[in-house]
């Protein structure tokens, strides 16, 4: 191996490494239990799982059908949508949520509609968290299940359409089942970016604790005032974080060559 | 609902023949086939690769239009490009068995088989009564909770099959059925599947491209090649009388053009030579492009001129190649005209025969078969 890779790559490592070892010896480990049970953190923790939750299932409703049509469906401008609904990836978080609270702020282009006709108001609410997080989060779903789409066998959907079965029921017994492994890691991904989301959230939907004030924006704020408090917040985030990786192990541990 | 009702079998008992007339173009390739097949009979399709033997298959089960023509079935109009008519895939009583089988990976043996009910509306538990019936009658009852990745070859072949009839359909393709086995199943199954086909009340499509197979398996051939019909015919007078160097190829038998020149039977080869053949029907008169058909087990090998004049074909060429055919011995031989003998591996060795060597040929009159080069009636 040649060294000045094997040097650059070990800096590398350390790099990535340091931080997160810091994170872990700077720990309050003896009170840490004692900081975790405050109110305030277990609301962060329990709101930030039930919105990274309901953003991932919004997500697969919305953007598996989405995925299924850019990956099947040919028509003009395909490209161009593609690259749209792909935008949130590279758009920096706090963009996005400037852009929701314009479309869908108390004033905004749609908001104004939901308020008047629904009675129902996105912008610094719970449900508005969950918009912020499926808005940054969702493409991420959408990507990865659209390269399986892409590249699901079709010979299987002819075989079910010789056997009778509508295009629907080929995509609900056939086509899903296949992509199946990409369901699930598309998922995780979204799952795991909505937890982390913190721009968008913040920006959209603010910042109250119980309603709006997700684990990251916990930690922001924690780092203020009681920097133990954030570390040890941190710690539940890298946690979760790791919980991801192993459940993953299968799909990105493994990607030797033979992969 | 019960099992007996579930909603399946458009035509089961209903008899109904195929009728097709189809032009399919796609790219540069055209495919033209016109033909019948009665309910009950196995039609084989026999072609090389890229002969649009798929192609066929694939606008027969309506995974692909017709360019112009039409496909009927008993009185039902699947696809007719004059009228606008398409009926797709899924609303075709037509069972199609994949080369590739294409078994569903996320399902168990015995829900593949049931997979055509469930798509017809049946409960899963009546569809899977109703799969029970196909798997018994293939001897797959014990296999019914494997998965199609658990499976050899054959047991796979058995289950596409049993999926393919369980839904009933009035008519069944085969697409290279065996192709993908090894040559030990391949035997076994050939007979199994033979019975199968035999036992289907309607038309019948296998597409091989292995004569053994087409033989073995079919009531009638069609010889499809680039897109054409250029043989159509039973088995054995296809395998008698091959009618392009694909088909004699495949059967095994020296075939050349030629003119007829005497009514004596003798014949001007295209390639250069002649042949003195013996018709084993009359040759209709007018008939002067003819075909001359001769197997290599008739053709002897000397390393002299022979003599004695009894043979009333004899000729001079340069041996190329050997190579052995389980029991006997192919000799090439490059002449005019060219030929392919075969002897005994005793006889190849008694004459010393090798690559370079010069040889004389001979044939009697009586084994060379002569018959008209008639254009393929499309």
């Amino acid at each position: 191996m040649p060294w000045p890779l094997a040097l650059t790559a070990l800096v590398t490592i350390a790099f990535l490494l340091v931080p997160l070892v810091g994170l872990v010896i700077r720990a309050p480990w003896r009170n840490l239990g004692h900081v975790l049970a405050e109110t305030q953190v277990v609301e962060a923790l329990r709101l930030s799982l039930v919105c990274a939750s309901a953003a991932t299932v919004l997500s697969l409703v919305f953007g598996v059908p989405l995925a299924w049509v850019l990956a099947r469906a040919r028509f003009r401008g395909h490209g161009l949508l593609r690259a749209l609904v792909t935008l949130p990836l590279v758009l920096p978080p706090v963009v996005g949520g400037v852009a929701l609270l314009l479309a869908f702020g108390r004033r905004g282009i749609v908001g104004q509609y939901l308020d008047s006709w629904f009675g129902l108001t996105l912008p610094f609410t719970t449900l508005g968290v969950v918009v912020a997080e499926t808005f940054v989060a969702m493409p991420f779903l959408v990507v990865t299940v659209e390269g399986a789409f892409r590249s699901a066998d079709r010979g299987y959907e002819e075989a079910a359409a010789t056997l009778g079965a509508s295009r629907l029921t080929v995509f609900r017994h056939v086509t899903l089942p296949l992509v199946a492994p990409s369901l699930v890691a598309g998922s995780v991904l979204c799952w795991a970016r909505a937890l982390g989301e913190f721009g968008a959230t913040i920006t959209f939907a603010g910042n109250f604790p119980g309603r709006t004030q997700t684990m990251p924006i916990a930690v922001y704020l924690a780092l203020e005032r009681d920097p133990k408090a954030a570390i040890a917040l941190s710690l539940v985030l890298l946690a979760v974080s790791v919980a991801v990786l192993v459940g993953l192990r299968d799909r990105w541990l493994h990607t030797g060559p033979t992969a | 609902m019960t099992a007996s009702s579930v909603p399946l079998g458009h035509a089961a008992g209903a008899r109904a023949s195929l009728e097709l007339d189809v032009v399919v173009r796609r790219d540069a390739f055209t495919l033209e086939v016109a033909t019948e097949v009665a309910p009950g009979e196995v039609l084989g399709v026999l072609g090389p690769n890229g002969a649009g033997k798929t192609t066929l298959l694939r606008a027969l089960a309506g995974l692909a239009a017709v360019t112009s023509g039409s496909i009927r079935l008993g009185g039902t109009v699947l696809d007719d490009a004059t009228a606008g008519t398409f009926v797709p895939a899924e609303q075709r009583p037509v069972g199609l068995v994949f080369q590739d089988y294409r078994l569903f990976p996320h399902l168990s043996v015995r829900d593949n088989v049931a997979f055509a009910a469930r798509s017809r509306g049946a409960r899963r538990s009546d569809a899977r009564r109703h799969a029970d019936r196909f798997l018994d009658q293939l001897d797959l009852t014990d296999l019914a909770q494997r998965r199609p990745a658990q499976l050899s070859g054959g047991q796979a072949q058995r289950v596409a099959l049993a999926r393919a009839l369980a839904a009933e359909p009035a008519m069944l393709l085969l697409d290279e059925p065996l192709a993908a086995l090894d040559a030990r199943s391949r035997l076994e199954v050939r007979s199994e599947l033979r019975r199968h086909l035999a036992d289907f009340p309607g038309p019948v499509l296998v597409v091989t491209h292995d004569p053994l197979e087409a033989m073995v398996m079919t009531d009638r051939l069609l010889v499809l090649e680039e897109g054409h019909v250029v043989q159509h015919g039973t088995p054995a007078r296809v395998a008698r009388r091959p009618a392009t160097q694909y088909v004699a190829r495949l059967v095994g038998l020296n075939l050349y053009p030629g003119t007829l020149v005497a009514p004596d039977g003798t014949v001007a080869l295209a390639t250069g030579g002649s042949l003195v053949a013996t018709p084993a029907e009359p040759i209709p008169p007018g008939s002067t492009d003819v075909l001359v058909a001769v197997r290599p087990s008739a053709i002897a090998v000397h390393t002299a001129r022979p003599d004695h004049a009894s043979p009333r074909n004899v000729w001079a060429g340069t041996i190329t190649g050997l190579e052995l055919l389980a029991d006997r011995v192919r000799v090439q031989v490059q002449g005019a005209p060219d030929a392919l003998v075969d002897l005994t591996p005793a006889a190849v060795a008694d004459l010393a025969l090798r690559p370079g060597l010069q040889v004389w040929l001979s044939a009697k009159a009586t084994e060379v078969d002569v018959y008209p080069d008639r254009p393929p009636s499309r």
